[in-house]
């Protein structure tokens, strides 16, 4: 018999570990378990074109379902997975299945972080969003809904803001932070996007925290840390995620905020491996976890060339967006520790560029409505380039310059 | 439905019908086209879905929108005259027959 690699949790990291480990090898065994009874989807459209109703459910997989059959892929949707025995190399399932493997692939993703019943966590009229059936009751939710609350104003909370705002709908956002963005950003981009936010007649309330959430059942209202109250209809709950260790950690794998794996994706037992969202990995001297796209794509790839022998040590080249509105925001590079931005404008109205360094060294760009700011961004932080903040302070300067030479 | 086929560089050639309102991105990826990732799903923020479409297609396909341009002279396989992110271009009848090349990055 061929080695079985049971894939756990059906998200991006998941799909992109398949997707490699099929194409190195043919033969193995592979089975996917997702807990949602649905193929494996995209999660980015759930708080843009999903929530407007511009995108349909089946537009948001990530493969066909012919697309498995054809890599040989058995899929257990629908169940979770309860349990691993580490001695016997099975995979205990919430049917009471028991699925043996040779090698187990962690991708549980990150679950949001909600807000304490105490606090009117469990009203209704409360939202999280992260999964499909999140957003799929949230829509019709938001249709009857003429006051909505953002709790939290980072990428999740503006995105959402910009998708349901106008059409009358009062919309608030309400970040405890000094500014939105705070964790992810730096003031410049702020700034732009707490202007946009308010031309588009959001209420922006910053350096405000939730006491709590009230209502008979239904969230009717909501007060302030400074005593005020806002009557409201409907809550989103956007106070960042939290990764998903329970049956790691149940399984005695070794979790430092996040299920722990070094730069091949190997968790503290050889025969397990873990990617995406729910790892924690080696960076930098330091350990970091990415909630992106791209880090789930790249761990998940990387875990694959692990399962088959091959040296192929995961080097992050962080990317992300944000579409709010009629703002593309591309952002390259992990401005985490910088210590020094510039801000640059763009060519177009209302576009610019906002640089990041640490010690002089470049290590992220945000570029809003700039692509092509952001593909030189992404080039000159993975080469190592360093731009002299003097030129690009200098209008006339071409960024081109900086790669072509 | 529009017959559309890729020519991978120095790879086999991949041929699928594709439904109308698909883009050849996502067609790419169902059908595993090498050298077509669509990392982003199509939010012109990863330009690994790079084509060049065969030059009497250009009219049919139409040209890149702004974002889409800018992105392109930068893609890791170096711009061609006709260049284009397929995650911009959705199938439809006009198509039918489309044939696109698919430029590999320089390792």
């Amino acid at each position: 018999m061929h080695p079985r690699t049971v894939v756990v949790g059906a998200g991006q990291a998941a799909v992109a570990l398949i997707a490699r480990l099929r194409a190195l090898d043919a033969d193995r065994r592979i089975t996917l378990v997702g807990d949602e009874p649905v193929l494996p989807y995209q999660r980015p459209p759930l708080s843009k074109d999903y929530l407007k109703g511009e995108l349909a459910a089946d537009g948001l997989s990530l493969r066909p379902r012919d697309w498995f059959e054809a890599q040989g892929v058995e899929l257990r949707l629908g169940r979770s997975a309860v349990a691993i025995d580490r001695e016997a190399k099975t995979l205990a399932l919430d049917d009471g299945a028991a699925i043996g493997y040779d090698h187990l692939a962690l991708c549980l993703g990150s679950e949001p972080r909600r807000l304490p019943a105490a606090a009117g966590g469990s009203l209704a009229g409360v939202h999280v969003l992260r999964r499909m059936a999140d957003a799929t009751a949230l829509r019709p939710a938001l249709a009857g809904a003429s006051r909505v609350l953002i709790v939290g104003g980072g990428y999740l909370g503006l995105e959402v803001a910009a998708a349901v705002s106008g059409a009358g709908r009062a919309v608030t956002v309400l970040e405890a932070a000094p500014r939105l963005l705070h964790r992810v950003a730096a003031a410049p981009t702020s700034d732009y996007f707490r202007d946009l936010h308010r031309r588009h007649g959001v209420r922006v309330l910053e350096g405000l925290g939730l006491v709590a959430l009230s209502g008979p059942d239904r969230v009717e209202r909501a007060i302030l840390s400074d005593g005020s109250e806002l009557a409201i209809d409907l809550v989103l709950v956007g106070i960042g995620t939290a990764p998903v260790v329970d049956l790691a950690a149940r399984a005695g794998l070794t979790v430092e905020d996040g299920i722990a794996v070094d730069e091949r994706c190997r968790t503290s037992d050889p025969s397990i491996l873990a990617a995406g969202d729910c790892t924690s990995f080696p960076h930098a001297g330091d350990r970091i976890r990415l909630e992106s796209v791209q880090n789930a794509i790249a761990q998940g790839e990387t875990a694959a060339a692990t399962l088959c022998g091959l040296e192929s040590p995961y080097r992050p080249k962080p990317w992300f967006w944000s579409n709010q509105y009629d703002v593309r925001l591309q952002i390259a590079g992990l401005c985490k520790g910088y210590d020094a931005t510039l801000v640059r404008p763009g060519k177009r109205p209302g576009s610019q560029s906002v640089w990041y360094f640490r010690k002089s060294s470049l290590i992220a760009v945000d570029a809003m409505n700039d692509p092509a700011t952001y593909m030189i961004g992404r080039k000159l932080v993975d080469a190592g380039i360093n731009p002299h903040k003097s030129d690009l302070a200098n209008l006339d300067f071409s960024i081109n310059s900086l790669i072509t030479c | 439905m529009a017959n559309i086929t890729w020519k991978p560089e120095g790879r086999s050639d991949v041929v699928a019908e594709v439904r109308d309102g698909c883009t050849l991105m996502e067609a790419a990826v169902a059908h595993s086209v090498p050298g077509i990732f669509g990392d982003c799903g199509g939010a012109l923020a990863c330009a690994t879905c790079h084509v060049v479409v065969a030059e009497e297609w250009l009219a049919a396909t139409g040209r890149p929108g702004p974002d889409e341009d800018e992105i392109l002279d930068m893609v890791e396989a170096g711009r061609r005259p006709n260049s284009r992110l397929s995650c911009q271009i959705r199938a439809h009848a006009d198509l039918d027959g489309l044939v696109l090349h698919v430029p590999v990055s320089p390792a």
